[in-house]
């Protein structure tokens, strides 16, 4: 989220679009239902389904999945065309000014640069023209042809309403609706907040239908002010703060990148990273990234890091490619992979292709399940009739079950969507024999080391000279792990401006990452941690509710990355001026010496607005970006591809290239390709979501949840009931080329057929939550049915659109 | 009585008065379910079950998301879940907690057949009394809006008791506490209904013409309390009574009829007693006898000279006793 | 007293055979039972007779049962007395004129058979409420039956149980008067004879039929 939870209560319009706050975040829902409540707000929801957030809303629009680009490309094209943007947001704080180099096209639904032997781009022409000075080249009358801001016009000008409701299935007169209420908040005192979730993130063009709502909100100016901003509502509770610590493959804590197999020279590395400004007097924050970088290597091997071994950078692995979850399985089913290792994680049950997931488990020798439950993964090998029908004697993979604590047994903190750090504390005892992942993690740790240390290796140096400064090296305490990602002095620090004055002395918390230096004299195990728990004790644990204006901003409660900051970018909430838009909304203003207000200044603290500094200091141009540069896979605006198994068959936008069908950059795995169906043999949509009465595949193992919801079903509309033959009540069996599922029938008004470049289709609605271990009545893995497919950025896998086939079971 | 809290105001089968000295200063409680805030989370549902120690079956899915499918011994309150689609073609999905609605003049007391089984406190909640039920059923017959539940396990009645055991100290039910959009919200019924009378404020400029308070004065109005988008249609909302009130047939059998009743049947016997003391016994005289005598003499029959029980064993005179 | 030319051992006249007596009397008992838990349940004002089964779970819980074994008994009774209790033209007069039969003026009436009006019309009364309490009380019976049927037919049925248990109790009460009122009576359904001047005093025709005319 850019703002955060409370927040929410402020905005004036809240569109829910690719998600179900409802159902799958009813606590943060609280503050919709404040924003209606107590700020008049009005709620709009996009969803190919009448959830139970639409069931709330003031406005409900159907969509066909995989098909939000063509919608939010659409409200472009409104605002645009409307001139309801707001200008002045727009004009300084966005490229809309920015010249765009020539040799930039984008044909037929191809940008320049395309390889389609390899599926991928060279993205060398997707930038900015620079002038002689080294900055981009703007034109702030916007008459240049080339300026980001005529780039774009053009580019969803086919993105009409009629487009829309041909491609989306959206009725005109609702898509219409839904843009003139979003275009009321295109003035300065109108908030308009988007929440999002999955039914963005889990398509193949996932990523790029964000960006489109992101520039959605630039136009309206609505990031970076109170009640706005693009908020990815998060998923497992703490999984805000995986992606923090750099748990994806190829991210190191803090949002910084692994190398890749080409980065061999850190100098090269750095300077990739640390961004130069591309337009006068910029903060480009990112110059920085050398000191957060050294303070991480010095944070991890200690005194092994040294300037001589350029902080340790040989010990990082030096990427050939990104191992995401789809990857490694992959190279499992390849036969490629020896141990596994699912720490808190049921793939058999979470990623897509079950039976691709199984036969590739089966080729494991070994597999390690670390969870307080005996889950469907650690249990793959077993025969559960219909839902699991493997031979176990085929299976030599040998499992091993380590029963962990959860949560709510242990210490520790978890990061909200909202980007807050909160401290909680043991509720309960851990049961039986279970061990914390801490202790299990150590313990696995300590017993590799000590056999690299005695047999060596081929280079054991990274595992033998980790730095393990625990207490109990076994046990580490969740408070030991949190200092050392708040980040500490290594020696007493000099201020930069005045030798003399020792400004944090050696073995002090540092108070934020702005102490951190590159010269081996800081440690910090997540720079944007930096201040999560300083020399003043544990900010997480804080627990003051006072909200001195009463917009929702109570910085003294827990901690949020970073800086304590909770709405990022606010500096874009003044005018030029320093002043702010809505003054009823006030979040910071510039008093004449320095910013200030009810939050964190997004900002250079004592930058005079004069200066022209811009807002997006992340940014080395200092705006906001509606040319994404070289930052996406598959070009710096969004495009509107079909989902991999597409119902319509092409891209209505591009009806003749086939080449530009589905996601032109996106990585398929050959065997993958060929398990996708086609709409002649799977004519209907299947989507996946989940149930606000369940946890993933978690909570089927509790009572309580079991009983409020029981037994595996799908959800079809009324018209495909009657078409395949079935009331409610009764089974259906959906089958998609990989493998098929037998469930009750809900049939309902909610989902109703849809009519898409002049035929009819059906979604099936099939919710995740069951499979064969735990207290509901056992059930198929929803994953049978899903294609093995990600998000051309994230590899987030296309879970929410593929093709099955409903018949009567 | 020791809190004062649950003084009470009402007992089932109880003919006297209950201790009534004490009297409510904040008057009564109720609970404001605002279906229109109400996502479906069955938060409720969970917290319910958890306060008050329930555990209902692991049952099966009819084909809807309600579940469980109806309200049970275990499951004080349910989640129903109506598609409605209006007369601008737009869908709805309303979404209300069923429960006890805790009734002013509450039908289950009325038919309640046990003293004590069924009492109502004075801040309005009506309780069900485990110990003292005796498992007929006739509150389920009793009670307009189908709320009570019958265990097999123990034959007794059960429903949701408004957690009488919580707002005694001062705690609002459990399902207030967990609800997370604050669908739910709980205090003395007049804070209530201004807390209503706003929501209707808003609901109406959000073009619900017809949103209104269901606090139905069929049943002298209730302690728990719905905002409603179509108030004049509360039926829409998986059957909510429209305009519920003990049924006239309850009014009969629960009413004035009942001590007619009983004091035709004792009048009945007194009119025996006085009778006889008045005309005496109907006795054979002794010219009874002599006439019969007479009669006997003028004409014998063989049959009377047959033993009395080969008389009455005659199977001619058993097969007159067939009817036809 | 006793005339010489006849046989005193043959001066009764049998009216209830042992069977019917045994069958009457488990009617009898099983009535007092039902009307006394009954009446516990009917009543606040009667709930201390619950003591009679032992307690409300136990009125509760018997009572539907021993209704039935009453039920059962009843219909025997009823089968075996069935024809006795045909209205008869006689039983009209007889009925005209009860004004006589409550002021012990029997001699006025017309001579009836083995049942007088009056305890015919009771009679079938007595069915009339046995079957009603029957059907109403299945209905009525929660732990069984009840979720057979919706609502208002429970609603309905109550208020009939309530009302054929009233009708019947007030009825038996009638019964069991005139069973005392009207001397050697009693007998006929403890030793199973009566008199023969009680019986041609009370049910001539009957008398008549019996000693042969
Ligand atoms: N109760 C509950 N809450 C949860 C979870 C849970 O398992 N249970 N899981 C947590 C996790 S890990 C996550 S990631 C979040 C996910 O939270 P959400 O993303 O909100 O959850 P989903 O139900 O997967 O999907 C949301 C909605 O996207 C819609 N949708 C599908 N395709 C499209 C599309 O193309 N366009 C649009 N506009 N909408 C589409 C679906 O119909 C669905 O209603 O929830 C978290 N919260
Ligand atoms: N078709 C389809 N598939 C999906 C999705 C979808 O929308 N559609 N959603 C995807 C998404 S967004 C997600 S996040 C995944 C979720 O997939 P998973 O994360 O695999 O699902 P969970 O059931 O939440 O599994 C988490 C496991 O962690 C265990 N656990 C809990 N606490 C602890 C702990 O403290 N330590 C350890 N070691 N274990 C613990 C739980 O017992 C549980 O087994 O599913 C994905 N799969
Ligand atoms: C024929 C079979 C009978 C059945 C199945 C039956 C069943 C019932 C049932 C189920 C009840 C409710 C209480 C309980 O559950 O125990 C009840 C109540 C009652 N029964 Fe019966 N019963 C029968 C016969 C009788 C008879 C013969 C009488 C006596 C006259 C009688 C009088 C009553 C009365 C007075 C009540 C209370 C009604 C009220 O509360 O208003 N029942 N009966
Ligand atoms: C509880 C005390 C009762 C007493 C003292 C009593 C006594 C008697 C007596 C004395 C008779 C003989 C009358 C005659 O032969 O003319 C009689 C007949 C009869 N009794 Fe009862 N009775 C009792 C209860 C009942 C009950 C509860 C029923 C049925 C509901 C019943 C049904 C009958 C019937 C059907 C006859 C035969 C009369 C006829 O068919 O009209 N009695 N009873
Ligand atoms: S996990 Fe539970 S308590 Fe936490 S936000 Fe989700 S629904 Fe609310
Ligand atoms: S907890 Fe609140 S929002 Fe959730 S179902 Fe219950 S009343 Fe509705
Ligand atoms: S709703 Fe039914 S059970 Fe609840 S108080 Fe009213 S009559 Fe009694
Ligand atoms: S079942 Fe109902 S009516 Fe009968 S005693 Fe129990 S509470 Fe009272
Ligand atoms: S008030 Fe208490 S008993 Fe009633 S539904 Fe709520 S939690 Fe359950
Ligand atoms: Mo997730």
């Amino acid at each position: 989220m850019t703002n955060h939870w409370v927040d929410i209560k402020n905005a004036d319009v809240i569109l829910i679009m690719g998600g179900n706050a409802a159902e799958a975040h009813p606590c943060g829902f609280k503050w919709v239902t404040e924003a209606k409540a107590h700020n008049k707000a009005k709620l709009i929801v996009v969803d190919p389904r009448f959830t139970r957030s639409a069931s709330v809303a003031d406005f409900y629009a159907p969509i066909r999945t995989g098909t939000d680009i063509i919608f939010l490309g659409g409200v472009i094209r409104y605002l645009l065309e409307k001139d309801q943007i707001q200008h002045e947001y727009v004009k300084n704080y966005t490229d809309f000014s920015f010249i765009v180099r020539e040799d930039f096209t984008f044909e037929d639904g191809i940008f320049s640069g395309y390889n389609a032997d390899k599926h991928n781009y060279s993205k060398t022409t997707w930038d900015y023209e620079l002038g002689e000075d080294g900055f981009v080249k703007t034109d702030p009358t916007l008459a240049h042809p080339r300026c980001v801001f005529n780039l774009m016009k053009h580019h969803y000008e086919r993105y009409t309403p009629e487009m829309v409701e041909s491609v989306c299935g959206t009725p005109k007169d609702k898509f219409l609706k839904v843009c003139e209420m979003l275009a009321s908040t295109a003035s300065p005192t109108r908030a308009g907040t988007i929440l999002y979730a999955l039914g963005w993130t889990q398509h193949s063009i996932g990523s790029q239908i964000i960006r489109t709502g992101a520039m959605v909100q630039l136009l309206l100016g609505n990031i970076g002010i109170a009640g706005g901003g693009m908020n990815a509502l998060r998923g497992h509770s703490n999984i805000q703060g995986l992606t923090d610590l750099g748990l994806m493959t190829n991210l190191l804590p803090g949002y910084m990148t692994l190398p890749s197999e080409s980065e061999q020279d850190f100098g090269k590395y750095i300077a990739a990273r640390a961004s130069k400004p591309l337009r006068p007097n910029q903060l480009s924050y990112w110059q920085n990234y050398g000191k957060f970088h050294v303070s991480l290597m010095k944070s991890w091997w200690g005194d092994a890091a040294t300037a001589d071994n350029n902080w340790a950078y040989d010990y990082l692995p030096k990427l050939d490619k990104p191992y995401d979850m789809l990857q490694v399985f992959e190279l499992m089913k390849q036969g490629k992979v020896n141990g596994y290792i699912a720490q808190g994680f049921n793939p058999l049950a979470a990623a897509p292709d079950k039976g691709k997931i199984g036969a590739s488990l089966a080729k494991l020798k070994f597999l390690v399940v670390m969870d307080p439950l005996a889950t469907e993964t650690s249990e793959f090998w077993k025969n559960y009739g219909a839902f699991n029908d493997v031979d176990p004697s085929q299976i030599q993979t040998e499992v091993f079950r380590l029963p962990t604590t959860c949560f709510a047994e242990e210490d520790g903190s978890l990061v909200n969507s909202g980007r807050w750090l909160q401290w909680h504390w043991k509720g309960a005892e851990p049961p039986g024999e279970a061990r914390s992942d801490l202790e299990i993690m150590s313990t696995l740790f300590l017993k590799m080391r000590k056999m690299y240390a005695a047999d060596g290796g081929k280079y054991p140096d990274p595992i033998v000279k980790l730095s393990w400064p625990y207490a109990n090296p076994e046990s580490p305490t969740a408070e030991e792990l949190a200092k050392e990602y708040n980040g500490r002095a290594l020696s007493d620090l000099a201020d930069p401006k005045d030798a003399s004055k020792i400004v944090r002395k050696k073995n002090e918390q540092v108070a934020g990452f702005a102490e951190l230096r590159d010269d081996g004299s800081t440690a910090c195990g997540c720079w944007i941690f930096a201040g999560c728990w300083t020399e003043a004790g544990n900010q997480m644990a804080r627990r003051d509710n006072s909200d001195p204006t009463g917009i929702g901003q109570t910085l003294n409660w827990a901690w949020a990355w970073p800086a304590n900051r909770r709405i990022l970018y606010n500096r874009a909430s003044c005018d030029l001026n320093g002043k702010p838009f809505d003054a009823r909304r006030k979040l910071i203003g510039w008093n004449g010496q320095k910013w200030g207000g009810v939050d964190v200044p997004d900002f250079k603290v004592d930058e005079a607005p004069a200066g022209g500094m811009g807002p997006f200091i992340m940014n080395p141009e200092g705006v906001a970006r509606f040319f994404a540069k070289g930052g996406m896979a598959e070009g710096p605006f969004p495009v509107h591809y079909e989902p991999f198994e597409t119902p319509v068959g092409y891209n209505p936008l591009f009806p003749k290239n086939p080449a530009a069908t589905s996601n032109p950059g996106a990585r398929v795995f050959p065997d993958d390709r060929a398990m996708f169906g086609k709409a002649d043999a799977f004519p209907h949509v299947g989507t996946t979501y989940r149930l606000t009465e369940h946890f993933h595949y978690w909570t089927k193992h509790a009572h309580l949840n079991a009983i409020i919801q029981p037994e595996q079903f799908v959800e079809i509309g009324e018209d495909l009931a009657k078409e395949v033959g079935v009331v409610a009540g009764e089974r259906v069996k959906v089958s998609s080329k990989r493998g098929h599922i037998v469930a009750v029938a809900v049939v309902t008004k909610r989902i109703k057929k849809m009519t898409i470049e002049g035929k009819p289709v059906h979604h099936v609605g099939i919710p995740i939550h069951w499979g064969f271990k735990g207290l509901t009545k056992p059930g198929y893995l929803a994953n049978t049915l899903t294609p093995g497919v990600g998000d051309g950025n994230s590899q987030t896998p296309e879970f929410k659109s593929f093709l099955v086939k409903v018949e009567k079971a | 009585m020791a809190l004062q809290s649950l003084d009470i105001k009402r007992v089932s089968a109880t003919t006297t008065p209950p201790p009534g000295v004490r009297v409510p200063v904040t008057g009564t409680v109720a609970k404001l379910i605002d279906v229109t805030k109400c996502i479906g989370c069955k938060a409720c549902q969970t917290a319910c079950m958890e306060w008050n120690d329930l555990r209902d079956e692991v049952g099966v899915n009819v084909g809807v998301l309600d579940n469980p499918p109806d309200m049970t011994e275990h499951s004080w309150t349910v989640m129903r879940f109506s598609e409605y689609e209006n007369p601008d073609g737009n869908l709805e999905w309303l979404i209300r907690k069923d429960g006890c609605m805790h009734c002013e003049d509450p039908g289950c007391l009325k038919a309640c057949p046990s003293p004590g089984a069924i009492v109502q406190y004075n801040n309005g909640i009506v309780d069900f009394h485990e110990e003292n039920c005796i498992g007929c059923g006739y509150c389920v017959t009793g009670c307009p809006f189908d709320v009570p539940r019958i265990s097999k396990k123990d034959n007794k009645a059960y429903k949701c008791t408004l957690c009488s055991d919580r707002v005694a100290v001062g705690q609002e039910p459990a399902c207030v506490k967990t609800c997370p959009t604050g669908a739910i919200v709980f205090g003395t019924k007049e804070d209530m209904k201004e807390h209503a009378a706003e929501r209707i404020v808003d609901l109406k400029e959000r073009g619900f013409a017809q949103a209104g308070l269901y606090d139905p004065p069929g049943v002298g109005g209730t302690h728990v309390m719905y905002v409603l988008h179509h108030a004049d249609k509360p039926s829409l909302y998986h059957g909510l009574p429209d305009n519920p009130r003990i049924s006239p047939l309850v009014g009969l059998w629960k009413g004035v009829a009942k001590p007619l009743a009983l004091a035709g049947i004792a009048m009945t016997a007194l009119a025996g007693f006085f009778h006889y003391i008045k005309v005496g016994p109907n006795e054979v005289t002794e010219e009874d006898k002599a006439a019969e005598e007479e009669e006997a003499g003028a004409s014998r029959h063989a049959a009377l000279l047959k033993a009395p029980e080969s008389n009455a064993n005659d199977p001619n005179i058993n097969a007159q006793d067939l009817p036809p | 007293m006793n005339q010489p030319d006849r046989d005193t051992s043959k001066d009764k006249i049998v009216r209830y055979n042992a069977g019917e007596r045994i069958n009457h009397w488990l009617v009898a008992i099983t009535f007092v039972v039902l009307a006394l838990s009954g009446l516990a349940l009917f009543h606040p004002a009667m709930f201390w007779l619950s003591f009679v089964l032992g307690g409300g779970p136990w009125t509760r819980i018997l009572h539907p049962f021993i209704g039935l074994l009453m039920f059962v008994c009843f219909a025997l009774l009823a089968l075996r007395f069935w024809r006795h209790n045909l209205i008869e033209k006689n039983d009209i007069g007889w009925l005209k004129n009860v004004g006589d039969v409550i002021n012990n003026r029997e001699e006025n009436l017309p001579p009836v058979g083995r049942y007088n009006g009056g305890q015919k019309m009771l009679f079938w009364v007595m069915i009339a409420c046995m079957a009603g309490l029957l059907l109403s009380g299945i209905v009525i019976w929660r732990a069984w039956f009840s979720w057979l049927f919706p609502i208002f037919v429970i609603r309905l049925a109550v208020v009939l149980h309530a009302l054929c248990g009233f009708v019947l109790i007030a009825g038996i009460v009638v019964h069991i008067y005139a069973a005392i009122w009207v001397k050697g009576t009693v007998g006929a359904m403890t030793r199973g004879t009566v008199s023969r001047a009680w019986a041609r005093k009370h049910h001539a025709d009957w008398y008549r039929k019996m000693t042969g005319e």
